[in-house]
């Protein structure tokens, strides 16, 4: 434990960068995959088309994406912007199915209803399928949360610090205690955002709380 | 007063909901349109707050075509009723009484009082309001539903279906409840059902509906039960039924009511 008592200060550091990285990736992602899951739950043929796209996504590899995001974008190749946005890329492809059945999951009736009663198109949406999709949503997010969190390290390789620089300077230099370290904060990191989602989504749907669907893992492993 | 001015509904490729419908609906008054699967009632209903639109004909209420108003104003001045509640999972029942009235602007608290007192006109316990429709039973879901479309305070309800999918002796209390709150509000209501019983029960009048909304028989519970205009009202008021058929015998100096298998269901009252 040598390593890690001399050298915590800079893993809290880096625990830090790593949030920068993998937190404002995941929102995107929400922000992107709803409208595109919503187009796709609305008008299937278009929708999917864009679902059929953008879940592809995830088959680009990440170091190529890591080097045509800067190029495309016109960021500098080592900045944070580079890293969210690929994280951005696969977290999007990784959402927007679920997004899709997270509205299709809405009781049409109860859409029907809504409108009959006097809501407009637009207010069912925000008073309806948005809240009622959120159950399925947060599965989904909750595997694009532990996702992101992981692929953040890829960074490392580079050269935008997380505690993935842990797990490239622990093999460059031979150090086993700082590789382990670096897995280990990761999969915290992973927990502790997976636990607030869960607390997120018992808040925004507590009329669900005793029967929020499980999170599918879909192939989530990079 | 809402007026069907010969509305008929046709879907593109051809199929006929509705041909050529009248019928005029009399201010507080409920009206019961009656007919199997169909035969368009729910169609009809629909085409007061605009759910669906006629291909021709128009539906007037008060004298103004409703295709000339706001769809969504028009469908906050009405009451509406669904089949399975149609309440929203993910408000609680007070919130969901209050719907229409936060809709058009009361402020939340406010409309939230008004929710409670509702509660209480359709008959349930003020503390069932913090629950979400999933922990309430059928009936009492049908009840909110009811409250929801009163809490506007509105002239019309629109009733499709209400009591269709409680059990039958659920959907009795449900019927004299909402007689009941009729007798004090004195809204006018169209309302829809396939069940006779339910219709002669709570309609002031009753329409019998063929296929493609044609009016087979109007009146009111009594004039149809009097006198069935052809065999389709016959059959389909089951006129001929046991329980529909009542003679009167005298033992002790009483009138007993005697249905048609014999079996005596009551006494006549001097």
């Amino acid at each position: 434990m040598t390593w890690l008592a001399l050298s915590w200060p800079y893993v809290l550091e880096l625990t830090g960068e790593h949030l920068l990285l993998s937190v404002p990736a995941v929102l995107l992602s929400v922000l992107i995959a709803i409208p595109i899951g919503q187009l796709a739950n609305r008008r299937p043929t278009v929708g999917g088309f864009v679902l059929g796209a953008a879940s592809l996504m995830y088959a680009i590899p990440a170091l190529p994406l890591l080097i045509i995001i800067p190029v495309v974008f016109g960021f500098p190749l080592r900045s944070p912007a580079t890293v969210i946005t690929a994280l951005t890329v696969y977290g999007t492809a990784l959402l927007v199915r679920t997004a899709a059945d997270a509205f299709g999951s809405v009781d049409a009736e109860v859409r029907a209803a809504a409108l009959a009663v006097g809501h407009s198109p637009r207010g069912v949406f925000w008073h309806v399928d948005l809240p009622l999709a959120v159950p399925v949503l947060l599965s989904g997010v909750r595997v694009v949360a532990v996702s992101t969190v992981s692929l953040v390290t890829i960074g490392a390789l580079i050269g935008v610090p997380s505690l993935g620089s842990l797990l490239t300077d622990g093999f460059q230099r031979g150090i086993t205690e700082e590789v382990m370290v670096g897995v280990v904060a990761t999969i915290l990191v992973a927990l502790v955002l997976d636990g607030l989602l869960i607390l997120t989504g018992s808040a925004l749907a507590p009329w669900a709380r005793r029967r929020s669907p499980r999170p599918k893992i879909l192939g989530a492993t990079r | 007063m809402i007026e069907f001015e010969s509305v008929s509904k046709t879907y593109p490729g051809g199929t006929v909901a509705v041909r050529e419908f009248s019928l005029q609906v009399p201010s507080h008054r409920t009206v019961v349109l009656v007919g199997s699967s169909g035969s368009g009632k729910s169609t009809l209903l629909q085409m007061v707050n605009r759910m669906a639109e006629p291909t021709g004909g128009r539906v007037l209420i008060d004298g103004d075509d409703v295709a000339g108003r706001d769809a969504v104003a028009l469908r906050r001045s009405i009451g509406y009723v669904l089949q399975h509640g149609g309440l929203l999972p993910h408000r609680t029942v007070l919130d969901n009484i209050a719907t229409v009235p936060v809709l058009n602007r009361t402020p939340r608290r406010r409309a939230r009082i008004q929710a409670a007192e509702l509660l209480e006109r359709v008959g349930l316990d003020e503390s069932l309001g913090t629950r979400y429709p999933s922990q309430l039973s059928g009936g009492q879901q049908q009840r909110v539903g009811v409250a929801r479309a009163l809490a506007a305070d509105p002239n019309i309800l629109l009733m499709d279906e209400p009591f269709g999918a409680v059990d039958p002796i659920v959907r009795r209390e449900l019927q004299a409840e909402l007689a009941r709150i009729q007798a004090d509000l004195g809204k006018t209501i169209v309302f829809v059902t396939h069940d006779v019983d339910e219709a002669l029960r709570l309609g002031d009048e009753v329409v019998v509906l063929r296929r493609h909304g044609v009016i087979a028989q109007r009146g009111t519970p009594a004039q149809i039960l009097a006198a069935p205009a052809d065999d389709f009202v016959r059959d389909f008021i089951g006129a001929d039924r046991d329980e529909r058929r009542l003679t009167v015998e005298r033992i002790d100096g009483r009138d007993i009511a005697v249905d048609g298998t014999g079996r005596p269901i009551g006494v006549l009252d001097s």
